[in-house]
């Protein structure tokens, strides 16, 4: 079915398709859209999920949490601070094993106070112990959010997921679609069955009982095995999805990854610019430059990372989130720890781009480029943790 | 006993996931008693059997037994001594543990 939507427009309409039982939510930009039109569809009758309204992003967490913990088939949405206040339940919907999933669109966290994309959310929850499956595009988002029950639910995984997408530049940019048909799309996901629950009579059950030091380590090892299992319950959902909507998902993309002598490692909207760059500098410059777009973060694919850039000559990393440590930005440091244990002769420097919603260019990615080659010329890096796209004294600042 | 099957020996492999525990009451397993560092002493002589103490008691460690005496669970008792300030007739006394 071809359609045109938002990105939030989108996730709202996959969560319509498959019809939760539970969604608790508080409005925040610029993910507000996605409640908004889940509850237009539960008030048309389109949808009879119980929508809970909260008071805050504390609450919304910690109802989705009691809603999975009971049975249901749970989700929320959020941004920005709004995750910031749901951390401490984030950890505990991890360890309780709920497969919840969130819809997150991605904005910066404060301060300074700012409501524009980047990456800070998301990436201050990577080791919550959530899945993350980041999105290019409004489609993407869609796709992943239609994979993410299959992922949480299967039985070796019982995981939450978090389905991110960039705020504004995905959210609210509208574009063509194209959406699965409901049957489809409900016949894919299927219905949630759990095993254990709060509500089966026959079963007394507690969930989330204390454990001090003696308990502690062997659960987050246990969690650490479901995010190893999530690895291969992750492609095996991928190549099923690929049977209804014909579109292949993996790990990450590779964009004229082939025969790159450079690369560049991104996540999310920003690698729609990175591929028309690519396409002007091999056509102009003729230079095999290449991109890996990260589509999983978490469980974090570091060997087949590092096995796709194995024939690069030069990596580039871009981070859409400051970690202020001198390893880089979260992606630079795990990228590069990837390459290290690859043993990869690969140059490799750290790039922070579009923070607080700044834009990216066709031009930042081609002065990129050049510097990739330069470092494979020379084998000199001046600085391998610094900034693009910032105004700086003694530059044209434009 | 949930601890015949998860226990302090159990290797991580055997630890249900999230910890779930497919079992009622099992609190009562987990020993707390330790932490206490007073104890109630009762004088039965004084005693009433009024069983004031009893709904005031915040681990419900004061049991009525079968010849409708009262008598402590210091397994769980935490010493906090509420049911010795509740006792109109000073039947209870809190003692420093030795």
């Amino acid at each position: 079915m071809r359609e045109r939507l938002s990105g939030n427009e989108a996730v709202a309409y996959a969560i319509k398709q498959i019809n939760p039982d539970v969604m608790p939510a508080f409005p925040i930009t610029p993910s507000t859209e996605i409640p908004q039109y889940v509850s237009t569809y539960i008030a048309n009758g389109e949808m009879d999920t119980e929508f809970i309204h909260v008071e805050s992003e504390h609450s919304s967490m910690s109802a989705a949490i009691g809603a999975s913990a009971a049975g249901a088939r749970a989700l929320t949405a959020t941004s920005s601070c709004g995750l910031a206040l749901m951390w401490e339940e984030l950890y505990v919907a991890a360890s309780d094993r709920l497969p919840i999933v969130l819809a997150l669109v991605n904005r910066a966290l404060s301060g300074p106070i700012n409501i524009n994309a980047d990456h800070s959310d998301s990436m201050g929850a990577r080791d919550s112990g959530w899945i993350q499956i980041y999105a290019e595009s409004n489609q993407e988002a869609y796709d992943n959010f239609v994979q993410a029950y299959k992922i949480a639910e299967n039985p070796g995984v019982m995981l939450p997921v978090m389905i991110c997408q960039d705020g504004f530049i995905t959210s609210h940019g509208v574009e063509n679609i194209e959406l699965i048909e409901d049957e489809l799309v409900k016949g894919f996901v299927g219905e949630y069955d759990p095993v254990h629950y709060l509500l089966n009579a026959k079963e007394p059950m507690a969930v989330g009982p204390y454990a001090v030091s003696n308990y502690y380590m062997e659960s987050k090892r246990g969690q650490r095995e479901a995010m190893l299992n999530a690895k291969h319950v992750i492609l095996d959902t991928a190549a099923e999805f690929e049977k209804i909507s014909g579109r292949k998902y993996g790990f990450f993309e590779e964009y004229r990854l082939n025969d790159a002598d450079y690369a560049i490692v991104i996540i999310g909207s920003a690698a729609g610019t990175a591929k028309a760059a690519i396409e002007q500098i091999r056509k102009t410059t003729h230079e095999k430059v290449g991109l890996l777009k990260i589509r999983v973060f978490r469980p974090f694919p570091e060997e087949e990372i590092a096995e796709a850039l194995s024939n690069v000559k030069a990596v580039a990393i871009l981070d859409r989130s400051e970690m202020f440590s001198g390893t880089g930005g979260p992606l630079g440091a795990e990228v590069t720890a990837a390459l290290y244990r690859a043993k990869s002769e690969a140059e490799v420097v750290n790039y922070i781009y579009g923070l607080g919603g700044r834009d990216i260019t066709i031009q930042d990615f081609t002065e990129i480029y050049d510097e990739l080659k330069r470092i494979a010329d020379t084998h000199e890096i001046r600085d391998n943790y610094r900034y693009i796209g910032l105004r700086e004294r003694g530059r044209d600042n434009g | 006993m949930i601890s015949d099957r998860i226990n302090e020996n159990s290797p991580w492999q055997d630890i249900t996931q999230g910890n779930k525990l497919f079992e009622a009451a099992t609190s009562r397993e987990f020993i707390t008693g330790e932490w206490r560092t007073q104890m109630p002493i009762h004088n039965a002589e004084k005693c009433r059997d009024c069983y004031l103490c009893v709904p005031v008691c915040p681990d419900m460690s004061i049991i009525v037994n079968k010849d409708e005496k009262i008598e402590f669970d210091m397994d769980h008792c935490k010493g906090c001594g509420i049911c010795a300030k509740v006792c109109p007739f000073e039947a209870i006394k809190m003692e420093v543990q030795g």
